[in-house]
């Protein structure tokens, strides 16, 4: 068979990366700034608003992660330019998100309500800068780029009995690939990697990563257990036992075999940027919309994103791709799905023949074409949190 | 006609593939995914989704989806029997029928 070319159209950024949308981001630095943030958003049509819901009355750790995860967005490659809105009197410092974001060498603008007189004057310059940003960014233009400067992410939410054995194994092909051919992968979600971790540690780069995955998924047990829960006690779950799943590393596999096979190259905490290529692990939570804000905060480009039950989920950052294995929640929920991989079930066809025409679609979309949570304005978005609020 | 069975073999290193349809006793059952074609005839009754033993699997030997084991055998299984709760063990499970280790 002839070498396929594997090849997208994407925006070039300063910083090397590459960024498969143009947008430009109004980020407010506390909640208390994030309705005047929205408005601004709103009023210009280029522009993506990143709800954020604290950077307040946080302990430490948490303020920490907020951060990180606001800086990490800003810099994503699918983001042009920004805007922050600041309050004035919040403990995220403002002016340092700016600078973290301005490090990848884009336009970063921040306003500030309580020096320019409060929301309405906030109001009003904010639209003005933004307008200025979107007009700046319309000049960036799509070139062709390989597999090298991909970066994907994997998460499945809503799965059923067909998730681990059409949707999964099928994304896992594309995520594969993309690793062979240079880029990188990020799998999330490690409290649903409990009962794996002696598997998934033989495919470590080294001790030290191995190491760093066995205390990312284990922290998750202790978590709960602090709290009185159990989480192995309750795996896998008696519906997961009807659709024929027996024991907890059977039910771990099949969701981790949506990142593929391939080594993992590292562990990265929530929102962390990925550096290199290869296979990449982020601890996220399990809850979908979280685990998408985290990869989109490590410079994730796009998502494959499998589902059995369906779910109509996006990210304001990242065109998320939505792959069911189910052909009846194909059916009944078109609208909210982009792939139907149920014809590895259906009517026998291989995992690579079908992962193939998932891969050709990865590329559709990251060469422009919306997803259907894009078609829908679907911008969710909810930042991790480990400890109550003060 | 009768309808053709199949199951998936997810990696080429199992000896245990999943249901694409539900399997009945006597069923012949065609096994996608290997290098090879594979043809079983399936033992018990089988629900879509659930799993069919593709090799004989002793008692205490690894049963193989995914390319690693998700447990260990609590009994001899046949080759075209159901693997599930009665003969399929997690290896953190602490009632372990083989033991730990």
């Amino acid at each position: 068979m002839a070498e396929r070319r594997y090849e997208f159209k994407g925006f070039p950024r300063p910083d090397g990366r590459v960024g498969v949308r143009n947008l430009v981001a109004v980020i407010p630095s506390v909640v208390c700034a994030s309705h005047v943030a929205r408005r601004i958003a709103d009023s210009v049509r280029e522009a993506v608003y990143i709800d954020n819901q604290f950077g307040c009355s946080q302990l430490k750790p948490d303020l920490k992660i907020t951060f990180r995860t606001l800086a990490g967005v800003g810099r994503n490659p699918n983001i042009a330019s920004v805007l922050i809105v600041s309050l004035g009197c919040e403990e995220l410092p403002a002016e340092k998100l700016a600078d973290e974001i301005a490090r990848s060498g884009k336009s970063v603008e921040l306003i500030v309500i309580q020096e320019v007189g409060g929301s309405l004057h906030a109001l009003e310059k904010g639209v003005r800068i933004l307008r200025r940003l979107a007009e700046e960014a319309s000049r960036v233009r799509r070139e062709s780029f390989d597999l090298s400067a991909m970066v994907l992410g994997v998460e499945c939410g809503g799965s059923d009995a067909t998730s681990g054995i059409a949707a999964n194994p099928v994304t896992g092909y594309v995520a594969d690939k993309v690793v062979d051919m240079g880029g990188a992968v990020i799998l999330s979600e490690t409290p649903e990697m409990i009962g794996a971790e002696e598997l998934l540690i033989k495919r470590a780069r080294s001790p030290e990563v191995a190491e760093k995955l066995v205390r990312a998924i284990r922290k998750w047990i202790e978590l709960a257990h602090s709290v009185g829960v159990d989480l192995l006690g309750t795996q896998p779950t008696r519906g997961n036992i009807e659709g024929g799943i027996t024991t907890i590393e059977e039910k771990s596999l099949g969701a981790i075999i949506k990142g593929g096979s391939r080594t993992i190259q590292d562990v990265l905490e929530y929102a962390e940027e990925v550096q290199g290529r290869g296979l990449f692990v982020m601890d996220t939570p399990g809850n979908d919309v979280i685990s998408l804000a985290g990869m989109a905060a490590g410079g994730v480009q796009l998502t494959i994103f499998t589902t059995g039950r369906g779910t109509p989920v996006g990210n304001p950052v990242m065109p998320v791709i939505k792959v069911t294995g189910n052909p009846y929640t194909y059916e009944k929920m078109s609208d909210d799905i982009d792939f139907d991989a149920s014809s590895v079930i259906t009517n026998g066809r291989s995992v690579e023949e079908v992962g193939e025409e998932l891969l050709q679609l990865v590329l559709e979309v990251a060469s422009g074409k919306p997803t259907r949570a894009e078609l829908g304005d679907y911008t969710e978005f909810v930042i991790h949190k480990i400890l109550p609020s003060l | 006609m009768q309808h053709t069975k199949r199951a998936l073999l997810l990696n080429p290193r199992d000896n245990v593939a999943v249901a694409l349809t539900k399997l009945e006793p006597g069923d012949m059952v065609e096994v996608r995914g290997g290098v090879e074609k594979l043809v079983i005839r399936a033992r018990d009754e089988i629900p879509f989704g659930h799993k069919i033993a593709i090799r004989d699997i002793p008692r205490c030997g690894y049963v193989v989806k995914y390319g690693y084991p998700i447990g260990r055998a609590k009994r001899d299984i046949r080759v075209g029997e159901h693997v599930h709760l009665h003969n399929l063990e997690s290896l953190s499970t602490i009632r372990s029928v083989c033991g730990g280790g």
